[in-house]
């Protein structure tokens, strides 16, 4: 990928990415109304399904580079001298991975 | 070399008007870093709902807490408004309503929508 198209992949990724984050959360909040009680086991229940398990992880996958996307802009914008700018980003990167990776930590043991 | 710069300023912000779809865009802005902030609690919410029935109740329970409550109808807020302004973005880059007095109208109606859904939010919660 050349470096004039990665501002454009970076583009379509943020609108990829929304477009899934709304598709689930629209199906998430559906469940949320339609489901009668349940409780815990249903819940846990719900989110060990392995399709439910996948687009979960998906949709927080999705999340973090959304976010990430989107921080990165904000930064570049409004903060200029480059070794804040340059440990903000590390900071925000190291912050976002470690979401994701928790994320896996809380999701995989339902499967085993 | 030295780059003179005498574009005009107006840096008094009160001497700024901004017209609604910009203010929208900063609310898009404002909403997106709330919601990221927000991503860890919801990640914690979810391991303890995920834990122990005793770890569900209390998810549950800090969700409509009273310290809680208040957050909460602001993320409703920074969801919601991040949310209809991003589909009116998505829209745009559709080439639907891009004309101006469609956007400055999609601007509104995300904007007030936005607002109402966080008072509603709060009515509920408060």
């Amino acid at each position: 990928m050349s470096r004039s198209l990665h501002g454009l992949r970076s583009w379509l990724l943020q609108r990829l990415t929304a477009v899934y984050l709304l598709i689930y959360l629209v199906y998430f909040f559906i469940h949320l109304l339609l489901r009668d009680g349940g409780g815990y086991e249903g819940w846990r229940g719900w989110l060990a399904q392995p399709a439910v398990a996948i687009a979960t992880v998906l949709f927080f996958t999705a999340l973090l580079f959304h976010a990430w996307i989107g921080l990165r802009d904000v930064v570049m914008d409004y903060v200029h001298p480059f070794a804040w700018r340059l440990s903000l980003l590390a900071l925000i990167g190291v912050g976002l991975l470690t979401m994701g990776l928790w994320v896996l930590l809380i999701m995989i043991p339902l499967h085993i | 070399m030295k780059h003179v710069n005498d574009a005009p300023r107006y840096l008094n912000l009160l001497r700024i008007h901004l017209p609604i779809t910009a203010v929208l865009s900063i609310g898009h802005r404002i909403a997106g870093v709330v919601l990221v902030l927000a991503i860890p609690a919801v990640i914690y919410l979810l391991d303890l709902s995920l834990q122990n029935r005793d770890g569900y109740n209390a998810a549950a329970s800090l969700l409509g807490g009273a310290g809680m409550r208040f957050l909460t109808a602001l993320v409703v807020w920074a969801f919601a408004h991040h949310a209809l302004a991003g589909v009116r973005f998505l829209l745009l880059d559709l080439r639907l309503g891009i004309d101006k007095p469609a956007a400055r109208a999609s601007a509104w109606a995300v904007s007030l929508g936005g607002a109402m859904i966080f008072l509603l939010a709060a009515a509920a919660l408060l």
